[in-house]
């Protein structure tokens, strides 16, 4: 009985489930997309808390606080959040429509992405005025509100573009010839035994000495400190190259050399067409690793003897107990390397197309 | 022996694209955990006519693929002589090509690409594209020339090993459990493929296999290894013409006789 119950109810169901679908997909496929209106109340979160930030930066006074009577660029500061707050209420309204076209919803999607970000930040900015400009709470020379560092950007940055354009100069030679010396070393030593016998000894004494231990003896044996500076990077970026480089040529699967042995490979094919991108997957681990100790080298290295740079750009702003600039200059800093870690991602992801499951940065 | 086995069909191989293969008295072994010498081929001996098709069967572990390795060149045997047409067999060589027991495609290399490798490897590859096309076609994957192996089954890899070794034009095809992971309709679908592949071409096979059927329907010649260290127990002649069906009481017998020689006739 209930077997037989069971067996009616697919029979039954199916023609009520036949003809629903189609009577909605129709339309749909027949008719141009309509714009379909939906307030985007969550939206509003992200107007206010920047509203409310505008509001607090230019309807209170500044409280004066050690040699500051009143901060510079407040006025801009408390404008530019209204129109930022303006901008994202404009997002809101066009984040309520669907069926914008692909480059706009591209566009809301990515404002709907970031309202809980912009919100933290919006309220964050607004505590952070507060507790400096308008309470004093947190007093200079160690605490500024937020506009101050426009101020900073303001009168320096001609010197600040410069600083950031020699360190990125300095990094780009180190890393340059740490990674091509760190990757020919690594695949040497994976692969011949000789180069393994004589190289791997030093790898291992050395490799593990922080390049920054030797930044003054470096600075006496070279020429230039710039010279220097190029050499111990390389050497930050060169070592772990080598070591990843070195285990991922080790560790290739024989099976991979056999199959290309029986249909012809050359030892230059074998190492070129097999090893090399068999190990490319652990080299970028290596150069990830390398990117961070070249970071570290670099602004050491240009705070102790390098006259330019964002290392040394720090080191003069100490010298004026100039935080504001320091803050400045740190978050120029924080771009430039973050970005230089994604290149290296998107670089990867392009090249290991062919893995599966690899960490997104 | 062998010439008996050639005059089944002497006219349907062409021998000048194939290789006369020779083992004598083989050895061979490895070094095993605790310094002792793990021997696994025990004096082999065999004789593969130009454009034969052997079959080798054997226990697990027996020594087959060590066999293989031997005889394309990828290891040396401990004691005795492997040869191609006379000639020592010192290294591998891509007139004998081997299909692995695993697939074993490169991972960063697109379909293509794989089968490419052989005719890239000898620099030959600007003249060879359109025999890679080929390959791909022969084993049903000309859709699939961009995927990477990641994006295959397990069957599909299988199958494009098989094209990259065929795009080479081999004398000699020594096939480690090729057809192993295919399911079992592929399978024999790949079989009769395999077949026509070599009558066409007229290349000697060296087949390993743990399927009687499989051996009995392809090869001439079915050989019988013991339990490691390996010997050859038998070998016995399929007398069947070409093209054989799967249902052939002569096949039936046979395949009694060979499971009497694995040591398994009381399961008949
Ligand atoms: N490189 C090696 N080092 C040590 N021992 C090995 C090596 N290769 C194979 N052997 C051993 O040799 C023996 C035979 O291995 P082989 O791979 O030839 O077996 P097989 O007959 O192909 O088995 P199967 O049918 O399971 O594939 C096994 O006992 C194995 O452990
Ligand atoms: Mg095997």
């Amino acid at each position: 009985m209930t077997a037989a119950a069971t067996l009616l109810r697919p029979a039954e169901a199916f023609p009520q489930a036949a003809a629903a679908p189609p009577a909605r997909v129709a339309p749909a496929a027949t008719a141009p997309p309509v714009k379909i209106f939906r307030f985007y109340w969550f939206g509003l979160a992200a107007v206010a808390a920047w509203a409310l930030l505008g509001a607090v930066t230019l309807l209170f006074p500044d409280k004066p606080a050690g040699f500051v009577e009143e901060w510079p660029y407040t006025r801009e500061f408390g404008l530019g959040a209204l129109a930022l707050a303006a901008l994202w209420l404009a997002a809101t309204v066009a984040a309520s429509f669907r069926g914008l076209g692909k480059r706009a919803e591209f566009v809301t999607d990515l404002y709907r992405y970031s309202v809980p970000w912009l919100v933290v930040l919006g309220l964050g900015f607004t505590l952070w005025e507060t507790l400096t400009a308008k309470t004093g709470e947190l007093e200079p020379p160690f605490f500024a509100p937020p506009s101050s560092i426009i101020d900073a950007y303001a009168q320096h940055y001609a010197l600040l573009a410069d600083s950031a354009f020699n360190s990125l100069k300095l990094l780009a030679k180190g890393i340059f010839w740490g990674a091509a010396a760190g990757f020919a070393i690594g695949v040497a030593i994976g692969w011949s035994k000789r180069a393994n016998y004589w190289i791997h000894p030093i790898l291992r004494l050395l490799g593990p000495l922080p390049p920054t231990a030797l930044l003054p003896i470096a600075f006496f044996f070279f020429p230039t400190s710039h010279a220097a500076s190029v050499f111990l990077i390389a050497l930050a970026t060169g070592f772990p190259v080598a070591i990843l480089t070195w285990s991922g040529v080790a560790g290739v699967n024989k099976a991979y050399y056999d199959v290309a042995r029986t249909l012809g490979a050359s030892e230059w094919f074998l190492i070129f067409r097999v090893a090399v991108p068999a190990a490319l997957p652990q080299v970028f681990v290596g150069l990830f690793m390398g990117l961070g100790g070249s970071f570290v080298v670099l602004i050491v290295a240009e705070m102790m003897g390098v006259k330019s740079g964002l290392g040394w750009y720090l080191d003069w702003a100490k010298g004026y107990a100039d935080y504001v600039n320091m803050y400045g200059a740190l978050i120029v800093m924080t771009i430039i390397f973050s970005s230089l870690i994604s290149l290296l991602f998107a670089v990867r992801d392009r090249v290991l197309v062919w893995q599966k499951g690899t960490v997104k940065w | 022996m062998v010439a008996a086995a050639i005059a089944l069909q002497p006219e349907e191989i062409p021998a000048q694209n194939a290789s006369r293969i020779q083992a004598a008295h083989v050895r061979h072994g490895f070094d095993a955990p605790g310094g002792e010498r793990l021997e696994v081929l025990e004096d082999v001996s065999l004789d593969i006519a130009p454009g034969e098709f052997v079959a080798l069967l054997g226990p697990s572990g027996c020594g087959k693929s060590t066999l293989l390795r031997l005889v394309a060149g990828l290891e040396a045997a401990d004691s005795g002589a492997l040869t191609q047409d006379g000639a020592l067999i010192t290294r591998p060589d891509p007139s004998r090509i081997v299909v692995f027991q695993d697939p074993t495609l490169f991972p960063w290399r697109t379909v293509w690409d794989n089968v490419a490798l052989g005719l890239e490897a000898q620099g030959i590859l600007k003249q060879g594209k359109s025999r890679v096309d080929e390959a791909l076609k022969k084993v049903g994957l000309d859709g699939f020339a961009r995927s990477y192996p990641h994006q295959l089954s397990g069957g599909m890899a299988q199958r494009a090993a098989l094209a990259r070794a065929l795009v080479n034009n081999p004398k000699l095809l020594i096939l480690d459990e090729p057809l192993g992971k295919l399911d079992s309709l592929t399978r024999l679908e790949m079989q009769g493929e395999l077949l026509s592949l070599w009558q066409r071409n007229g290349f000697s096979v060296l087949l390993v296999t743990h399927d009687i059927e499989e051996a009995l329907f392809l090869a001439q010649r079915v050989i019988i290894f013991s339990p490691r260290p390996a010997r050859i127990v038998s070998e016995i002649f399929v007398d069947r013409p070409y093209p054989r069906h799967r249902g052939d009481a002569a096949l039936a017998n046979l395949r009694h006789e060979v499971l009497n020689q694995l040591g398994l006739g009381k399961s008949w």
